[in-house]
């Protein structure tokens, strides 16, 4: 092949175009500035408590990032990832009460939380119905039966569910037990999105739908799946809150689906679906705690922080997007 | 007179490829002012300056003879510069007029009005387009008609038309041509790309030939040959441009179809093609060989009609399916339906068969892909920086090699190819061509479409004619002539002269 770049004068016209370089390290850059901000002016900030503290509250909104890494990939969008959260949480206190054991538990919740996508991704990959619509529906309706199943009552897991507990507090190392499983689902992801036949057509789907199923892919059963796994990593992120507080309720996670994809964005991932990556999305997830964290610290008042947490989205879009502006 | 625009020096890279290396080039008021070269050679990101769209690294862009800074797509458009691009560029849901008159829709539109203007604009062009109908259901060569209406619905100085015959067939080629004698009477200064250099050779007064971002030479039709420029574009002597068939041997029927319909847009077609056989789709656009083609491929739900292949009936209802049977089908939309220009050449091209890539668990093998897919780009002569970059970064003739790779490594007993040499240079259809011809050898069924008339008879040993959702006959290598086919095309449906049994 010709290219023409071997009369190249050495080193000198290679130029990276400046919007790639934003794209792909615009996170990290966004990621670092906040770190060394907060570490210079908050002695607290970069204490091994702290740092922990921080990746515990990030790991269920970091390991729900992933599911929605895959189905915003697809172009598509998952509403119902907070409500499923509490699916997962009371499935998972209900049978761990009830002395099913921990395997049993866990296997409620992440098949409660797989069925429900399995539900989503029937109407929206075989019966093609938006999938924003459809989502919000299984957000409103498992967020009902999440209630119903608690009867609207806290669910104390208890002494059966010490496993559960011991699980949520603990540490390996230094690191908490659930942000080592948050980390965990972000190898495999990475691994999966980069190296394997389906993470490739995952992307493929997202970027030209059409051209997919013309090169004769089963594209719905792909995009089936991405739901399924939104879900169930949802009820895993239940797991998580049930065995961190030994309660499961129906009531949490409210609004959680809008951090999730705050944090999915602000990884660099674009909603017309096709680009986007788990580094990213671990470091846009990151980013939307340190933010929390640092107004914690510095003693916001929680309205505030919702304020502020919008104009953070705003600077990444712009620092993504913008770039283009520069040049076209 | 002076030139109404100059480029001087233009130079621009993208990433470490250096597209245009210091390009002058000027276009006179009342000149059809012909840009050449092979596929990759800048042409479109010559132009894609002009209009303003991408800012040169380095030049200077003048018009009237005064440099004009800054330069934007507006700036192009207040001096009267339309460019019409190589990919369609325009709304798909939205109506022919909305589209047309896109720049000056009123804040509430009179639809009579619009879609009369439209209607008249269109009639000029010479082609009934109901101005009403939705753009993305029009075929390829109809989008390519509103494209240019909507460029002539304002004044226009300068009109650069970027490969436009390449999806139009004979007739519609002619009646553009017409418009642009019109134009050029008028005083409206054309740039006109196309890689059929007899067509060019006919229209145009001054060309120039381009080749790996350079201007190689500046000539006129009376100055030199079409050898003469083929020498220059390519930089080597080209050998005969269809390959002869030896030592082909055709065998059993493979693909039969018989009695497919789909609405009024096929209205009963049978057809069959046999183990190394090429036939040939001719027809007008519209005369729905498009539609026969994706029924038979299962792209679209067809309402009747049967598909044997080796004589045994074939359930097709998807894509999938018809991969899974054996049958492949290069797309005519190559920018919707074939590549998908976020991704690599390398996951392009091996989208349509995966099997040799990915290892018993699901792991892509990426370096048997990328050896694979770069003895693949070889042979097609595609010009990119890497299997690896995305197929985004390839003009338009390059990205249609992929799509075509991408069917080649599927390597289906039938292989159904729509327009296949679609933008694609001299020198690498010749390429083309011997592919398809290997295919053949190697027992495969072949189907072609193609609205290049003296393709069909190149490539094909036979070549079914299409009119109105039928098929209007077939002609044999003996009565290979452009008259017939248009006969045929013409009969508009009505007694068929030799049915296609
Ligand atoms: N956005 C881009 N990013 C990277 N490379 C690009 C981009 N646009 C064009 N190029 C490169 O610039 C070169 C010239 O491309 P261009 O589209 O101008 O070719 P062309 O002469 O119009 O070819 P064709 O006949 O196939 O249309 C090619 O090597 C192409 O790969
Ligand atoms: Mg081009």
């Amino acid at each position: 092949m010709s290219v023409v770049t071997e009369d190249l004068p050495e080193g000198k016209r290679q130029r990276i175009e400046v919007s790639e370089l934003f794209r792909r390290y615009g996170t990290a850059a966004i990621f670092l500035v906040l770190v060394i901000g907060a570490a210079s002016q908050s002695q607290a900030f970069l204490t091994e408590r702290n740092v922990m503290n921080v990746l515990r509250q990030v790991a269920p909104t970091g390991i729900m990032a992933v599911g929605m890494l895959f189905v915003i990939l697809t172009r598509g969008i998952d509403l119902s990832v907070g409500s499923l959260l509490a699916l997962g949480s009371v499935s998972c206190a209900l049978t761990a009460a009830a002395g099913s054991g921990t395997p049993v538990a866990v296997a409620a919740a992440v098949g409660a939380g797989a069925a429900a996508g399995i539900v989503t991704g029937v109407l929206v990959a075989y019966a093609e119905l938006p999938p924003f619509v459809i989502t919000l529906a299984m957000m409103t309706a498992a967020r009902g039966s999440a209630l119903i199943l608690a009867s609207g009552q806290p669910i104390m897991m208890g002494d059966p569910g010490e496993a559960l507990t011991d699980f949520g507090s603990g540490f390996v190392l230094g690191v908490p037990q659930p942000v080592i499983l948050m980390f965990a689902v972000f190898v495999v992801a990475g691994v999966v999105l980069n190296f394997t036949k389906f993470g490739r057509i995952v992307k493929a789907i997202g970027s030209n739908a059409e051209a997919v199923r013309l090169s004769g892919i089963a594209a719905p059963r792909y995009v089936m799946a991405v739901y399924v796994i939104s879900g169930a990593l949802a009820a895993t992120a239940g797991i998580i809150s049930a065995s961190r507080t030994g309660v499961g309720s129906g009531s949490i996670g409210v609004g959680a689906e809008l951090d999730v994809i705050a944090a999915v964005v602000i990884g660099g991932a674009s909603l017309m679906g096709g680009r986007g990556g788990v580094v990213n999305t671990l470091l846009g997830a990151l980013v939307m705690g340190v933010i929390g964290n640092i107004m914690n610290l510095a003693d916001v008042p929680g309205y505030n922080q919702q304020v502020f947490m919008g104009g953070i989205i705003v600077v990444a879009m712009l620092l993504q997007y913008g770039a283009r502006w520069l040049r076209r | 007179m002076g030139p109404l625009v100059e480029l001087k020096g233009i130079t621009r890279s993208f990433g470490g490829v250096r597209a245009l290396k210091g390009i002058d080039f000027d276009l006179r008021p009342g000149e059809v002012h012909a840009l050449l070269g092979e596929n990759g050679a800048g042409k479109s990101t010559l132009m894609r300056v002009l209009a303003g769209e991408i800012t040169p690294d380095g030049g200077a862009i003048l018009i009237d003879g005064a440099s004009v800074a800054p330069y934007d797509p507006r700036v192009a458009a207040s001096h009267g510069i339309a460019v019409i691009h190589q990919e369609t560029a325009l709304a798909p849901d939205l109506s022919v007029a909305e589209n047309i008159f896109m720049r000056e829709l009123p804040g509430i539109i009179a639809w009579p009005a619009l879609n009369r203007r439209a209607a008249v604009l269109l009639k000029q062009l010479g082609f009934a387009i109901d101005p009403r109908r939705t753009v993305g259901d029009l075929a390829v060569a109809h989008q390519q008609v509103v494209e240019i209406a909507k460029a002539l619905s304002q004044k226009v100085r300068v009109i650069v038309f970027d490969e436009p015959t390449a999806v139009l067939s004979t007739g519609d080629a002619e009646r553009l041509h017409g418009i642009i004698a019109g134009l050029r009477a008028e005083g409206v200064g054309i740039v006109y790309i196309s890689h059929r250099l007899e067509e060019v050779f006919r229209i145009s007064d001054r060309m120039t030939v381009m080749k790996d971002g350079r201007v190689v030479g500046v000539t006129t039709p009376r100055d030199a040959s079409v050898e003469d420029v083929i020498r220059m574009m390519v930089g080597r002597p080209l050998a005969a441009l269809f390959p002869k068939a030896e030592g082909r041997r055709i065998g059993d029927e493979v693909l039969r179809v018989a009695d497919l319909r789909r609405g009024n847009r096929v209205r009963g077609v049978s057809l069959s093609v046999r183990a190394g056989e090429i036939v040939g789709l001719g027809g007008l656009v519209g005369s729905g060989r498009t539609e026969t083609v994706r029924l038979i491929f299962g792209a679209d739900r067809r309402d009747d009609g049967t598909i044997h292949l080796r004589g045994e009936q074939a359930r097709i209802s998807s894509p999938l399916d018809a991969v899974l049977a054996g049958i492949g089908l290069v797309p005519e939309d190559r920018k919707h339906q074939g590549v998908i220009l976020d991704m690599p050449i390398r996951t392009n091209t091996t989208m349509a068969r995966l099997a040799p890539v990915v290892n018993a668990l699901g792991f892509l093998r990426l370096r048997v892909e990328r050896g694979l897919v770069e003895a693949l780009s070889k042979r097609l002569r595609l010009k990119s920086a890497g299997v690896d970059a995305p197929a985004s970064s390839l003009s338009g003739g390059n990205q249609q090699k992929v799509v075509l790779a991408k069917w080649f490594h599927a390597g289906t007993d039938v292989i159904i190819l729509d327009e296949p040499t679609r933008g694609v240079d001299v020198g690498a259809k010749a390429e083309i061509y011997a592919l398809i011809e290997e295919l053949a050898a190697a027992g495969r069924a072949v189907l072609v479409i193609s609205s290049e008339h003296q393709e069909l008879f190149g490539l094909c040993d036979r070549v079914l004619v299409m009119a109105e959702g039928r098929i209007a006959g077939e002609l044999q290598p003996a009565d290979y002539s452009e008259e017939r086919l248009l006969t045929l095309a013409m009969t508009r449906g009505a007694a068929p002269l030799r049915k296609a049994s």
